[in-house]
């Protein structure tokens, strides 16, 4: 879910037009903007963007057939 | 973009290609467990069962929190809601589950008194808003729900709320995984590790798993490509003869985990025995309150005396959590036991086997 607003220990998060609050404190650094995981009230992680680019790329040179990395 | 990183792992076209993938090195029969109830449901709702070759057995594992969860401990839960004062506060899953003699829902017309709450701050929130009252609690869940349940005793700890306690009833994974391979009905040739509760533990406590028993752990997300690419790595890992851990789902889940979270649980609660509905009574697979914490738990204050726990003896449950059946073999399924009418906790919960099956019966190859 994406982080809308912070105050405090608590943000308010969004996805698909539904809107929560959740506590931040178990995770570092959220900043508005960051997509995060909640699990009953709280964020447990962030999610790393650039994780999960590597992986679609991955999936995307699946799907062509590639099946070894080049780096 | 609100639905970010969703719609980017339900390509179709990347699916069907990783399908054949899976297809083309399917060359044994083998069996892989999901551990995890969020999973399970993905695989129900997107129809990946049936994507799969018919050498690929994917079969259920204990990972939906209410249906582990004892009936024993249910039923001295409901018992505290008996004493005078007492307030029960539980996650909604909980209400339905039958009990030995009734449920949470039920004990409501008994004048019990029973409130959903979304997390466990509502429930201390609930014992400031009622100073005269005792809020009790039921701790239930995974590694994800033991941080924000540690974090809310301590504030309760810390604002001195001494009308706040806990059933503590949570559960670890990785002790429940060792234990599923000593059974002698089930065979698991991998697993698909919870993404969720990978996010806090990392990849670590899964090792022994890989290295001492010899069957591959995959830790996966829970979109259709995250499934079907753990589903694949796990094959390539059996086709080559290997055990080791993986992880698939490196956008949310850490190597290290999540320190700050772990810390938290390991501050309020050490492990322990304790019985999982199906399994029996696993060693360390248990949260209890530290000493230092101990006048929160609920079972120390609150002396209830309840009879043996009684199950349907028709409700196969058991055997479905621990993998040994799947819920179209039990003889409830679809006829005396639905989603509105539950018999056991697998149809009640919505992370529940029988409850995923149910919903997703129609769901076939799109």
């Amino acid at each position: 879910m994406r982080v809308v607003s912070i105050e405090g220990v608590e943000a308010e998060v969004e996805q698909g037009g539904t809107r929560l609050r959740a506590r931040i404190d178990l995770v570092e650094n959220v900043k508005v903007g960051d997509y995060v995981l909640v699990h009953a009230g709280f964020a447990i992680q962030t999610l790393d963007e650039d994780e999960a680019l590597e992986t679609l790329r991955l999936l995307e040179m699946l799907g062509m057939g590639i099946q070894s990395t080049p780096d | 973009m609100a639905l970010r990183w969703v719609s980017e792992f339900r390509n179709g076209r990347v699916a069907q290609r990783l399908i054949e993938r899976i297809a083309e090195i399917a060359d044994r029969e083998c069996t892989l467990m999901e551990v995890c109830g969020t999973h399970t449901m993905a695989i129900a709702r997107f129809g990946i069962r049936q994507m799969l070759p018919n050498s690929v057995r994917l079969i259920s594992g204990p990972g939906c929190p209410v249906c582990v969860t004892a009936q024993s401990d249910i039923d001295r839960f409901i018992a505290i809601g008996q004493v005078d004062g007492v307030v029960l506060a539980t996650f909604g899953d909980m209400v339905k589950v039958p009990g030995s003699q009734f449920s949470l829902r039920d004990a409501r017309t008994y004048g019990i008194d029973v409130r959903v709450v979304y997390s466990p701050f509502e429930a201390v929130e609930l014992a400031r808003q009622m100073p005269d009252r005792e809020v009790v609690f039921m701790a239930i869940g995974f590694e994800t729900t033991a941080p924000g349940i540690a974090l809310s005793i301590i504030q309760a700890e810390n604002e001195r709320l001494r009308n706040f306690f806990i059933y503590p009833a949570n559960k670890l994974v990785p002790p429940a995984m060792k234990a599923l391979l000593s059974f002698d009905d089930v065979r698991i040739d991998g697993f698909l590790c919870p993404g969720h509760v990978s996010t806090i533990i990392g990849m670590r406590p899964y090792e022994p798993i890989a290295t001492d028993y010899g069957k591959p752990c995959v830790i996966a997300g829970f979109e259709p490509l995250d499934i079907l690419q753990a589903v694949l790595m796990l094959l390539m890992q059996i086709r080559s003869g290997q055990a080791k851990v993986e992880n698939q789902y490196r956008r949310a889940v850490r190597p290290e985990g999540n320190e700050a979270a772990r810390r938290l649980i390991d501050e309020v609660f050490e492990p322990q025995a304790v019985e999982w509905r199906g399994l029996g009574i696993i060693e360390e697979s248990g949260l209890k309150l530290r000493r230092k914490y101990e006048h929160f738990d609920a079972r120390l204050t609150f002396d209830v005396q309840v009879p043996q726990a009684k199950e349907h003896p028709a409700c196969q449950c058991g055997e479905i959590l621990r993998g040994a059946a799947l819920p179209t073999d039990c003889k409830l399924f679809a006829t005396a036991c639905t989603p509105d009418h539950p018999i056991g906790p697998c149809m009640v919960s919505s992370e529940g086997a029988c409850a995923a099956y149910y919903r997703y019966r129609e769901v076939s190859l799109s």
